[in-house]
C-alpha cells in the first residue's frame, strides 16, 4: 500500500472513531438534560446492547434489513440515479414474501428460497417503474419514486387488509405463515436468522459486481460522467435502467428475508422505514458494498441501545434518530481533520521528493 | 523607461496535493505593473497550480505571496478578485444552462431593489464586449455555445469582476489564428492600459511574439526569468523539455488505397432549426490525413459527432468502412474500428473520478482481452493502465490516481492513449494536441503520421493552422456548414491563402470543390 492510501485510510478511520466519539457526547448531553436518572440510561444505551446473548443477537438482527437497503442504494447512486425506491420496494418485498408463505404450499427450503425471489421480482418491478418514467419522458426518478413509495406502502396494507388478514386478531395481522417458508435460526438463543449470511454474500457479490465486472465499470463510468459513457459506446440508458431493477432486487429481496427470518405474521401498519436508514447506512459504509456489514452493525447497535434506553428509562428512542444525523454531518464533512491529512501527506511526499525543514504553514 | 513596479511575487512557493503530488517545489515568481509575463513549462509542470495559488483556490503549503509589495494571504477566489486578480481557467468554469450575461454577471449582478437587472446586465455585457470586440450574444446559452465563444465568456467573466492582473491559463489552446490575432490586439490594449497579464501557451511563438518577459519552470521547480528579447524558441523549449525540440515534422509522400468515408450531401441541423452541416460531400481514404480547417463553430465539430455517431443527421449518407452508417449506435461505430478525439476532452473525453486506467478502457473493457464473460482481468488491465501511461508519457504518480489530477495536458495525453491504442483505421481527430507541450505534439503528431503510413485514415480538424498544414495530405476548408474549398495538396498552400477561404472572403468553383470527392 502507498503512503497515501495509507493516510487516507488512517484518517477516515479517525473520521469515524471522532464520529462516533461525537455521537456519544451527544447522547450524554441528551440524557444529562432531560432524564432525571441518566446514568440508568446511559447504561441502558451503551452497555444494555451487550448485556445478554439474546441483545447482541438483535443488534445482528436489526443490521441485516439494513444491509440489504443499503446495498440497493450504493448501485442507485452509484449509476448517478437518485431513486429513494429501495424503501417502496423493501415493503413490496415484504407483501411478496407474505403471499407465498402464507398462500403456495412447497417443501421446505424450497418455499423460503421462491418466497425471496418473489420477493426480489416484485422489488425489480416497483423500482423499475422510476427508471422508465424517466428513461422514456425524463420525469425526475426522485419525484416519482417518492411518490411510489407511499402508492407501495398502502398497497401492500390494502392487500394485507383485506385478503390475507387473520379474521380473529383485533389487530391488523395477516394469516400466519406456512412453516415450510420460514428462514431458519442459525444461531440458538437469538433470532439471527439464515437471512443475515444472504445479506453478507451478496455484499461480496455486489463489490464483485461493481470492481470486477465490466457491467459493474460501465455502471461507475455512467455514475461519473453519462456523456463520457455515452462517447464511450456504453449503453448508458441499460445501465441506468438495469442498476435500479438490480437494487430493487435486493431491497425486496431484504423484505421478504427480514419478514420471513423475523416473523411467523405481517403485522407492519406502516413501512419500517429501512429504506432511508439504507441511506445513512451506504454512507457510514462510504458507498463500499465490503463496509456495509460494519456501517449496518452499528447502525443496528445504535437502534437497539435506543430501545433499550426507552423501556429502562424515560427517555425516548427518537434519541437515536438525531445521532445518525449528526454522524452523517461527521462522516460527510470534508473538512474534518483536513489539516491534519494534509501534514501527513506533506511529510510523506517530501520524504519522497527528498526535501528537507518544516516548511508547513497554513 | 521608468522603473516597473513589482504587483505580484512569489517566494518559495511549495504546493502539495492531497493525493501527495509535489506540483510546486519552491518556486519564486515576479510579475512587474504593466507588463505581459509569460509561464511556460511542460504538461504538469505546476502552472496552473501556482496559477490558482494566486487566484486564491488553491492554499500553498508553505511560501510567501506579496501583492503589490504587501504579504498576503490569497484564501480565497473572492480576496483575490477584491485584489484587482482575475483569472481564465484552462478548463472552463461557466455553468452550461444559464446565458451568456448570466454567467458573467454570476455573483456581482446589478440590481434593481432584491431583482436582478437583467436589461441593464445584458446592457453592461453587450457593452464591454464590444470595447474589447468579443462577438458574443448575451443571450445565448453557455450550453450552446463554441470552445471559442466559451472562452470570449471567460475572459469578459474576469474583466467584468474589475481584474487588474489578468492570468490566462492557456487561453489560445482553443482559439483559431484569427481569434488568437484579436485576442493578442486586446490584450496589448489593455497592457497599454496599465493592465498586468500573465500568459500561459505551449504555443512558443504566441509566447514569443506577445509577451515581455518569461519565468520557465520544469518540474515544479524555477528555471529562470527572462527578457523576452534575450531568449529565442529553441531557448525556451530546451529550458522546458531539457532536450532540442523538432517542431517541423517530417513526412514521406502519402500512399493512398481504398476509401475508407464517405459522405454525400449531408445535412444536420440542430434542435433549433440551425443549420450546422450544410450539404457537405467528400471522401476520406486509407492512408490519408485529410485536414478540416475552418474557425470554429463553422459545423466542423457537428460533424465529427455525426461521423461518430453522437449525433443525428438529417439527410446525405455517411459510409464508414464501407458501412451506411444511419441505423448505427455509438458502439456499432465503434466496433467498425473508428476512435474519436473530442473536442472537449472534460465534458465528453473522460469520467473525471475515474482512475487513468479505467478512464483509457472504457471503450474496449468488453474485448476479451480485458475481460471474459463479463468479469474483468484484473492483471491484464493493470498492465494495461501503465502501459498506456509510459506509452504516452502521462505524467502521473501511478495509473489508479484519479484523472481529474492530472494537468490538462495529461489528460488529453490519456484520451489519446485510449483513443489511438484501439487500432483503430479510421480516426478522427479533434484538435488532437490541444493544450499539450512541445514535446509531447511533437510525439503526437509523429503517432498520427505513423498511423497513416500504415495505411490507416485520419481526419483532422484543428484550427491550428500550423498543424492542418503540417500534417494533413489533403486540406477541406469548411465556412458556415459548407465546403469552402478542397486543396488535395497541403504542401502548396499559404497560411494566408487557407485563413481567406476560413473567413469566408473567399470560396472556390463547384468543380473545384467537387474534387474532394474524387469523381465518386
Ligand atoms: N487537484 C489535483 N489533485 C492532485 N494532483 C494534482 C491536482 N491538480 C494538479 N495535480 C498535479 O500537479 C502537477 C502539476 O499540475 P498542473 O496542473 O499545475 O500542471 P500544468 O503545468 O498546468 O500542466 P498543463 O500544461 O498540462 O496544464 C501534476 O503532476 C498534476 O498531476
Ligand atoms: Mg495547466
Amino acid at each position: 500500500m502507498d503512503s497515501n492510501k495509507r493516510i487516507h485510510l488512517i484518517v477516515d478511520m479517525a473520521k469515524l472513531m471522532i464520529a462516533i466519539l461525537v455521537s456519544c457526547g451527544l447522547v450524554t448531553a441528551i440524557v444529562l438534560g432531560t432524564s432525571s436518572e441518566p446514568m440508568n440510561a446511559f447504561f441502558s444505551f451503551f452497555i444494555g446492547p451487550f448485556t445478554s446473548f439474546r441483545r447482541i443477537g438483535n443488534i445482528v438482527e436489526a443490521a441485516s434489513p439494513l444491509m440489504f437497503t443499503a446495498l440497493a442504494v450504493i448501485l442507485i447512486f452509484g449509476a448517478g440515479q437518485f431513486s429513494m425506491i429501495a424503501e417502496g420496494a423493501f415493503f413490496i418485498g415484504t407483501l411478496g414474501a407474505m403471499m407465498v408463505a402464507t398462500s403456495v404450499p412447497l417443501p421446505t427450503g424450497i418455499h423460503s428460497a421462491v418466497a425471496l425471489l418473489v420477493a426480489a421480482a416484485m422489488g425489480a418491478t416497483v423500482a423499475l417503474i422510476p427508471a422508465l418514467l424517466k428513461m422514456k419522458w425524463q420525469v425526475s426518478e426522485v419525484v416519482t419514486s417518492l411518490m411510489l413509495n407511499y402508492i407501495v406502502q398502502f398497497f401492500s396494507i390494502y392487500m394485507v387488509s383485506y385478503y390475507f388478514r387473520e379474521v380473529s386478531s383485533s389487530s391488523l395481522a395477516s394469516i400466519a405463515f406456512l412453516d415450510t417458508s420460514l428462514l431458519p435460526v442459525i444461531i440458538g438463543g437469538t433470532r439471527i436468522h439464515a437471512g443475515i449470511i444472504l445479506a453478507v454474500i451478496l455484499c461480496l457479490l455486489i463489490y464483485f459486481l461493481l470492481f470486477r465486472t465490466t457491467f459493474g465499470m460501465k455502471l461507475r463510468i455512467v455514475g461519473n460522467n453519462p456523456k463520457f459513457a455515452n462517447y464511450s459506446g456504453i449503453k448508458v440508458t441499460g445501465i441506468m435502467v438495469a442498476s435500479q431493477v438490480i437494487a430493487g432486487a435486493l431491497a425486496g429481496m431484504g423484505g421478504g428475508a427480514e419478514l420471513l427470518g423475523m416473523y411467523t405474521r405481517f403485522k407492519w401498519t406502516s413501512s419500517p422505514g429501512y429504506g432511508w436508514t439504507g441511506i445513512a447506512v451506504a454512507l457510514l459504509a462510504r458507498n463500499n458494498p465490503l463496509l456495509v456489514p460494519l456501517a449496518a452493525l452499528f447502525m443496528g447497535y445504535l437502534n437497539v441501545g435506543a430501545n433499550i434506553m426507552a423501556r429502562n428509562s424515560d427517555v425516548s428512542s427518537e434519541v437515536v434518530k438525531i445521532i445518525q444525523g449528526v454522524m452523517i454531518l461527521m462522516i460527510a464533512a470534508e473538512a474534518l481533520l483536513k489539516k491534519w491529512k494534509q501534514r501527513m501527506i506533506v511529510e510523506a511526499a517530501k520524504a519522497e521528493t527528498g526535501m528537507k525543514g518544516d516548511v508547513v504553514n497554513d | 523607461m521608468e522603473e516597473k513596479k513589482e504587483v505580484l511575487r512569489m517566494e518559495n512557493i511549495v504546493k502539495v496535493y492531497s493525493n501527495g503530488v509535489m506540483a510546486n517545489k519552491g518556486i519564486n515568481f515576479s510579475v512587474l505593473a504593466g507588463e505581459i509575463h509569460a509561464l511556460s513549462g511542460e504538461n504538469g509542470a505546476g502552472k496552473s497550480t501556482l496559477m490558482k495559488i494566486i487566484f486564491g483556490e488553491e492554499q500553498p503549503t508553505s511560501g510567501d505571496i506579496y501583492v503589490n509589495g504587501e504579504k498576503t494571504i490569497i484564501s480565497s477566489p473572492q480576496l483575490a478578485i477584491s485584489l484587482g486578480i482575475g483569472m481564465v481557467h484552462q478548463h472552463f468554469m461557466l455553468v452550461p444552462s444559464l446565458t451568456v450575461a448570466e454567467n458573467v454577471i454570476l455573483g456581482v449582478e446589478p440590481r434593481k431593489g432584491l431583482l436582478i437587472n437583467r436589461k441593464k446586465a445584458h446592457r453592461q455585457v453587450e457593452e464591454m464586449a464590444d470595447k474589447f470586440n468579443m462577438q458574443v450574444s448575451p443571450r445565448a446559452r453557455i450550453e450552446d455555445l463554441t470552445v471559442g465563444q466559451k472562452q470570449k465568456v471567460e475572459i469578459l467573466k474576469a474583466l467584468f469582476r474589475g481584474a487588474k492582473i489578468l492570468i490566462l491559463d492557456e487561453p489560445t489552446a482553443v482559439l483559431t489564428p484569427q481569434e488568437t490575432t484579436e485576442l493578442f490586439e486586446e490584450l496589448k490594449r489593455l497592457k497599454s492600459n496599465g493592465y498586468t497579464i500573465i500568459f500561459i501557451s505551449h504555443k512558443l511563438n504566441e509566447v514569443k511574439e506577445l509577451c515581455d518577459r518569461i519565468s520557465i519552470i520544469r518540474q515544479g521547480r524555477s528555471m529562470g526569468l527572462y527578457d523576452m528579447k534575450d531568449v529565442t524558441e529553441q531557448d525556451i523549449s530546451n529550458l522546458m523539455v531539457g532536450r532540442d525540440v523538432i517542431l517541423n515534422i517530417e513526412k514521406k509522400p502519402p500512399e493512398i488505397g481504398d476509401p475508407t468515408i464517405r459522405v454525400k450531401d449531408l445535412n444536420i441541423s440542430g434542435e433549433n432549426g440551425k443549420t450546422f452541416v450544410n450539404n457537405v460531400s467528400f471522401l476520406l481514404r486509407e492512408g490519408e490525413i485529410l485536414g478540416i480547417a475552418g474557425v470554429e463553430g463553422n459545423g466542423q465539430s457537428e460533424l465529427a459527432e455525426s461521423l461518430t455517431g453522437l449525433r443525428k443527421y438529417n439527410s446525405g449518407s455517411i459510409e464508414m468502412c464501407g458501412k451506411e452508417i444511419s441505423g448505427c449506435n455509438i458502439k456499432d461505430i465503434r466496433a467498425l474500428s473508428v476512435s474519436h478525439i473530442p473536442e472537449d476532452r472534460m465534458t465528453t473525453g473522460v469520467a473525471p473520478a475515474l482512475s487513468i486506467t479505467e478512464n483509457t478502457l472504457s471503450d474496449k473493457i468488453s474485448q476479451e482481452k480485458f475481460s471474459k464473460l463479463g468479469i474483468i482481468d484484473k492483471g491484464k488491465i493493470k498492465q494495461y493502465g501503465l502501459e498506456m501511461a509510459k506509452d504516452y508519457q502521462v505524467l502521473c504518480k501511478n495509473p489508479d490516481v484519479r484523472i481529474d489530477s492530472l494537468s490538462g495536458g495529461n489528460i488529453q495525453k490519456a484520451v489519446l492513449a485510449r483513443e489511438l491504442s484501439s487500432d483503430p483505421k479510421v480516426i478522427i481527430a479533434n484538435q488532437p494536441t490541444r493544450g499539450v507541450d512541445v514535446g509531447a505534439t511533437e510525439f503526437i503528431r509523429k503517432r498520427l503520421i505513423k498511423m497513416r503510413d500504415n495505411k490507416k485514415s485520419v481526419l483532422l480538424i484543428s484550427s491550428d493552422l500550423n498543424e492542418v498544414l503540417g500534417l494533413s495530405d489533403s486540406i477541406i476548408v469548411m465556412h458556415d456548414g459548407q465546403i469552402v474549398a478542397y486543396f488535395p495538396d497541403a504542401g502548396k498552400i499559404s497560411e494566408l491563402e487557407l485563413g481567406k477561404y476560413m473567413l469566408g472572403i473567399e470560396k472556390q468553383s463547384e468543380s473545384e470543390i467537387k474534387e474532394a470527392c474524387h469523381g465518386q
